[in-house]
């Protein structure tokens, strides 16, 4: 049976580790290699590292941490920030990152989605998307949720799976931050009307969160920062409580 | 030596850091003369079926594969490549493991099949110490049908092709060198024939 996936996320800044609450109080939370092969040995089922200065600063930064990271560890990792181009995406690859995750310049061009999953398939192809309720409906945000996009969520999320994206991102900016439980409603709607692997994202902050979302929607993967940061939720022990609770999950690495 | 071979589709750099964790020398080539004299080859894999048929064809490749003698290990679109004909792209393969389809999945789950997976049966040198409990990773929207080759069966939307084996070709669909430890006690496994 196909495991439902713990996915710890790095957001990365010159070389460190970082977290945003709500994205705006950035703390350091550590060298990103470190932590990673802590999570690896811990039983995280992937790695997602954000880039949250790619968009500004070198890229050469960036990929010689994905270089070093695809040297030391030994489970997929995602890799997103500021990719605009296939090449910047050929560029990830070759330096070992398993998928790139794309965000902003699919929503400004959203043909870049099609160009890289026909150079280099789907699979490796997540689209992140960052999602605001407001006025009564799920809408699409960018740089970091401070600008709208006006595109309903629920209309980007099959336009990106029609366009060639093996799997979506879905972090809720409402819930981001806050750890009050990833919001059950946008994810269970999208990981309903797509048919690509869907990841939830923001708001864990227990160990019955990941039990909900997983019960209660299609997602197959849950992604929490903070809370695997700091300490707060061992992954191992996250992991034993999802198996006691009958969740696939990969308890045997 | 191991040889990686080197197609523009293949996700090199994950298979060469896995070996270089097992202490195992390899080099990535596209060259006829390294790869024929390779002690291993390993042909990974990421990437669309009918670009990479495409280059291996470019590059003759694709007649010099059949002549490899030694142990060949081809890993996710490498295993897809090793078959007969592909529904991506709908390309004639290699045809190393012949009259094998390569199919997509149905969409009655999510497609594509991303995640950690067990088996339902594995059998073969590729899995000695390797228990069918245990769970190996998989990013992929097509499989190879269950065929006279297939040495580990994996079930998603249907049984499918896990690994398969005919003579000195050995395929994983999964991706053991980003398959934690399991993935390393596999790959030790290859080294070791």
């Amino acid at each position: 049976m196909l495991k439902k996936r713990i996915i710890p996320c790095l957001d990365i800044k010159d070389g460190r580790t970082v977290k945003g609450v709500n994205f705006v109080d950035i703390r350091d939370a550590g060298d990103p290699i470190v932590l990673a092969k802590q999570y690896v040995q811990q039983g995280a089922d992937e790695l997602v590292f954000l880039d949250i200065t790619a968009t500004i600063e070198k890229r050469e930064t960036l990929i010689e941490l994905v270089r070093k990271i695809a040297q030391e560890i030994n489970i997929p990792f995602t890799v997103g920030g500021g990719i605009k181009t296939v090449e910047d995406v050929s560029n990830l690859l070759q330096a070992g990152a398993d998928k790139v995750s794309v965000n902003s310049s699919a929503i400004k061009r959203p043909a870049l989605l099609s160009e890289i999953a026909n150079a280099f398939g789907s699979q490796c192809l997540v689209v992140a998307i960052d999602t605001k309720y407001e006025a009564e409906e799920w809408k699409v945000f960018v740089h970091g949720g401070r600008k709208a996009t006006g595109l309903r969520t629920l209309d980007w999320v099959k336009q990106v799976e029609d366009l060639g994206a093996g799997e979506i991102l879905l972090t809720s900016m409402n819930n981001d931050g806050t750890k009050s439980g990833f919001a059950l409603a946008i994810c269970k709607a999208v990981s309903e009307s797509v048919n690509i692997p869907v990841i939830a994202s923001g708001g864990a902050g227990s160990k019955a969160h990941f039990q909900e979302v997983f019960e209660q929607t299609k997602v197959t993967g849950a992604l929490a920062a903070s809370i695997f940061h700091y300490g707060e939720i061992p992954i191992p022990e996250l992991k034993q409580y999802l198996q006691i609770q009958n969740i696939a999950i990969r308890c045997n690495y | 030596m191991i040889v990686i071979i080197d197609y523009k589709a293949g996700n090199i750099g994950s298979v060469k850091n896995a070996l270089y964790r097992l202490n195992c020398e390899c080099m990535i080539s596209d060259n006829p003369n390294t790869i024929l004299q390779a002690d291993k080859v390993i042909f990974p894999g990421v990437g669309e079926a009918s670009s990479a048929m495409q280059y291996l064809r470019a590059k003759n490749l694709d007649q010099l594969l059949f002549q490899i003698t030694q142990p060949m290990l081809g890993i996710c679109l490498g295993l897809q490549l090793m078959c007969a004909f592909s529904e991506e792209g709908n390309t004639d393969c290699l045809g190393i493991f012949p009259k094998v389809m390569v199919k997509q999945f149905p969409p009655k789950d999510k497609v594509p099949h991303m995640g950690w997976n067990n088996f339902t049966t594995i059998k073969g040198e590729l899995f000695q110490n390797i228990q069918p409990m245990d769970d190996v990773y998989y990013v992929h929207g097509y499989y190879a049908e269950l065929n006279d080759y297939t040495s580990g069966v994996c079930d998603y939307i249907e049984p499918f092709s896990a690994a398969m084996q005919k003579d000195n070709f050995y395929a994983t669909q999964f991706h053991p060198e980003k398959s934690a430890n399991i993935g390393e006690q596999i790959l030790k496994n290859f080294l070791a024939l």
